[in-house]
């Protein structure tokens, strides 16, 4: 059985968009490169950046830990996006041995970690709903779903979930 | 359910999809300037053939880009894939 969903700890969501000027700058400010291959996460310390897009990233950070300011500062005048979505998403956590099964219930992307390693991170679909799915560990996902869209992926996770007797 | 490669993100479902029309209609640059038959065979005239045919895509539920695709209309299928921005691929008679 799944240790179904649990919530994340809180953290702050901002979209970064920009030109490789105000990326370079911008990975001053992160401590790390933002990942350019596709679907795939960066990671240091608490501060995470997930590609989303050819020039679009999500970044997720401590609450109230300045990263946005000093993003800011850094990319200056280049021209560039950092758009805070903090309440918009809701992060909900998936582990367990089952968790690819139960995601696959309603997820059509191949979740076997060869086609989706550790690391691996997108925007999908989980049945009606658009999720971002990031594989965090072999048996642990990190959900993003929008805050209206929580109610209807829990319990569609947790009917999912039901081994039928 | 097809799989269609978004140049960006691969081979993904066709759920994550949506169409976008045919490909390659460039804007008029000043359409203030054009009557309106030339105007209406802009807006809505299109090729509709039977066989590959260019179209636009967006991988809205992934990257959220469009793309261009070269699809057969007779048997759906998806030819090529390419940047938006790209010259439609020379492939006549792929895909028959």
């Amino acid at each position: 059985m799944v240790d179904l969903v649990t919530h994340a700890s809180p953290m702050a969501r901002h979209v970064l968009r920009g030109r490789p000027a105000a990326l370079e700058a911008a990975q001053g400010a992160l401590g790390f490169a933002l990942p350019r291959q596709a679907c795939r996460a960066a990671s240091k310390g608490d501060v995470h950046a997930l590609w989303l897009g050819p020039d679009e990233w999500l970044i997720l950070s401590g609450v109230s830990d300045g990263l946005a300011e000093r993003l800011e500062d850094a990319m200056g005048a280049h021209p560039h996006a950092l758009v805070e979505v903090s309440d918009r998403q809701i992060g909900l956590v998936i582990s367990g041995a089952e968790a690819e099964a139960v995601l696959s219930v309603g997820c059509p992307l191949d979740l076997g970690l060869d086609a989706f390693p550790v690391g691996m991170c997108t925007r999908t679909v989980l049945a009606k709903a658009e999720i971002g799915l990031w594989r965090t560990g072999p048996n642990t996902f990190h959900l993003e779903v929008w805050r209206s869209f929580e109610a209807y992926v829990r319990q569609f996770l947790a009917a999912a979930a039901v081994v039928p007797a | 359910m097809l799989l269609i490669t978004c140049p960006h993100c691969g081979p993904r479902p066709e759920l994550e999809f949506t169409h976008g029309g045919e490909a390659h209609i460039a804007r008029p640059e000043n359409p203030a300037a054009m009557n309106a038959e030339d105007w209406t065979e802009y807006l809505y005239m299109r090729a509709n053939p039977k066989g590959l045919h260019a179209e636009r895509w967006r991988h809205l539920h992934g990257c959220a880009r469009f793309f261009n695709a070269l699809r057969d209309t007779t048997t759906d299928q998806f030819v090529a894939t390419y940047a938006t921005g790209q010259p439609r691929p020379d492939l006549k008679g792929a895909g028959q």
